[in-house]
């Protein structure tokens, strides 16, 4: 599991290389520019994956009839039907429903998670971006200890002082997640900081706290939902493993690392628990990944 | 150089220095007494007295950080009062399994990244759409969830390999294949970039004019320069390693480190957690560090500035 700095690789463009041939002459209304990019299958097929996603956290009943939690023992560990999509676990509980009511815990968790990161690494990262080098080095030495220590141990060493449970995970991912965050708002404030336009402003005569809320704190917010977005399948999957190891919601939550970790014991007889919720995850990741990279691109040489 | 290679290590010192100062802070800003959070889920008479005195809680607070730093350099993280032992014999007892696995891993990790760069970089469109496939499904799965798939279809299914231990060559191929897939996924990204940016450079056009073989060029001239950026990824690559084999032992049950960790995390074992955590750092820096100093030594122009 990897909570720390992951690169990032233009997988949008390489998957579709339609999008943004090389030389080709921008387009000039927005429409122009955002209909081509839907056309990208990719990135189409993820955004409509991201909406039933919601839809399934929303209202998780109107997906399925089954709860989630109560199961019928004399149905237990059936194979997938029409009935039962994704089969039956050892309780008897119907894995589809368990794995749609999933959805909520998933990515309740990891946006909680990822607003702590987002937080502190916004203030941080912002103090690092000053022209003062003492809080420079200093802002930048707390990242370098944070991101010292590997983002599951870390997280497991939150989880020790503070206990099991849903927010304590989200709190100790948010914690590891800190300096990723923190490093590029750091530099998207040295970007801003030394933009023709602040420049003016300083001309202008606009006092210090003025530039900086006008001028500067807007400039450089443009950049959180872009970070966000490429991130935040990164904290899911941080997420789901620390709900592995059990150190986050606790069975019989259907929370989709704890369901994984729960068809350990059934996998020799049955399949279909330990496949669903994983591909949950992964097809979650990849999801907002491809989206992420997509809104990436589009800001791309103008977040300044 | 020299002077870079110094200031290099000297930073390297401050960071490793900052992370034990940082869990001395954390263990002091906790609510609740020291005693209580060091006992874990353990209770008996005298055992607080004990831990009062082990730590020197009487004294003020700089000598006690003074003797903390000092025991961490001695190796000495203390006592687990939970499993009754010296942190030094429970982490030192499990620590080669942990190693061999994310040492291995590791190693496939870059075989299976190299690999997949040297074949698909600057090729074809179709041969690339399926490498970038690839690596985002290897970088998006979660490192469990690979180790559940590979259990159901080599050691249930097929049979090839043991479920579950850690006896002889056949039970480390699953794990260290788990642990190597999503890393060689985020590393192979950054790899072919890499190179794709190097192939377009002009001393790749001059080499093959001398009339050198296209996997030649490859391996030989343009590996080198893009494994570059790809070692500024190394420390990152460790840290995932160690906390990603936490994970995977877990899966396959085998012995190490993540067993005793998350026991350790259950119980509130804190010198224990405390440890193996500093341990990772530790062994985080040292490693990033030697990375950066081979990257001056690697590449003559970073040695010129």
């Amino acid at each position: 599991m990897n909570i720390q700095t992951r690169p990032l690789a233009d997988l949008s463009v390489a998957l579709d290389p339609q999008v943004n041939p090389p030389g080709a002459v921008e387009p000039v209304t927005t429409a122009a520019v955002i209909a081509p990019r839907l056309l990208s299958p990719g990135l189409a097929i993820s955004l409509a994956f991201l909406f039933v996603l919601l839809l399934a956290a929303a209202f998780p009943r109107a997906f399925t009839q089954f709860d989630p939690l109560i199961g019928d023992y004399a149905l237990g560990l059936k194979p997938p039907s029409w009935k039962h999509l994704f089969g039956t676990d050892r309780l008897g509980r119907d894995v589809f429903a368990r794995t749609i009511h999933g959805t909520r815990y998933s990515l309740l968790i990891g946006l909680g998670g990822m607003a702590i990161s987002l937080a502190f690494g916004i203030v941080l990262g912002i103090l690092a971006g000053q022209r003062n080098r003492f809080l420079d080095e200093a802002t930048s030495r707390v990242f370098d200890v944070l991101s010292s220590f590997p983002g599951v141990l870390l997280a497991m060493l939150v989880v020790t002082f503070l206990g099991q449970g849903m927010l304590n995970i989200a709190i100790a991912v948010g914690i590891a997640g800190i300096p990723k965050f923190g490093r590029v708002i750091r530099a998207q404030t040295q970007l801003v900081r030394d933009a023709d336009y602040v420049t003016h402003a300083v001309v202008y005569g606009l006092g210090r706290w003025q530039i900086f809320i006008r001028h500067v704190l807007p400039n450089v917010l443009v950049a959180v939902p872009v970070i966000a977005t490429v991130y935040i399948g990164n904290t899911i999957l941080a997420v789901s493993g620390l709900s592995f190891l059990g150190l986050g919601p606790q069975p019989p939550t259907p929370e989709w690392g704890v369901m994984l970790a729960e068809s350990r014991d059934v996998l020799r007889v049955a399949w279909w628990p330990g496949v669903f919720p994983g591909l949950a995850i992964t097809l979650t990741v990849i999801a907002f990944t491809l989206v992420g990279n997509a809104i990436q691109k589009r800001f791309e040489g103008r977040l300044a | 150089m020299w002077s870079r290679i110094i200031s290099r290590l000297l930073t390297s010192l401050v960071v490793a220095w900052a992370s034990v100062t940082a869990a001395f802070l954390a263990l002091h800003a906790l609510p609740g007494r020291i005693q209580d959070i060091l006992a874990g889920d353990l209770e008996y008479p005298g055992l607080r007295e004990a831990i009062a005195a082990e730590w020197g809680l009487d004294r003020s607070l700089p000598a006690q950080y003074l003797d903390f730093l000092l025991r961490i350099l001695q190796g000495d993280f203390g006592t687990s009062y939970v499993l009754r032992q010296p942190v030094t014999e429970v982490v030192g007892s499990q620590l080669m399994p942990t190693v061999q696995l994310a040492l291995l891993g590791g190693i496939l990790a870059v075989i299976i990244a190299i690999a997949l760069a040297l074949l698909t970089a600057g090729r074809g469109r179709i041969s690339r759409q399926i490498a970038s496939f690839l690596e985002l499904v290897f970088a998006s799965t979660p490192v469990f969830w690979l180790g559940i798939l590979l259990l159901m279809a080599f050691s249930f299914t097929l049979r090839w390999f043991p479920v579950s231990g850690a006896s002889g060559w056949q039970s480390i191929v699953l794990p260290s294949l788990t642990l190597a897939l999503p890393t060689a996924g985020l590393l192979a990204q950054v790899l072919r970039e890499a190179m794709e940016k190097t192939l377009d450079q002009p001393f790749v056009t001059t080499v093959r004019s001398r009339g050198v073989g296209e996997l030649v060029i490859r391996a030989r001239h343009v590996l080198r320069h893009a494994l570059l950026p790809a070692v500024t990824l190394g420390g990152w690559l460790i840290g995932g390693l160690l906390g990603g084999a936490v994970i995977t032992e877990k899966v396959f049950g085998r012995p190490g480190l993540g067993t005793v960790t998350l026991g350790a995390v259950l119980t509130h074992d804190v010198p224990v957690v405390l440890a193996v955590v500093l341990l990772a750092a530790f062994i985080h820096v040292a490693a990033s560090t030697l990375l950066d100093i081979l990257y001056l030594l690697i590449d003559p122009r970073l040695r010129a500035q």
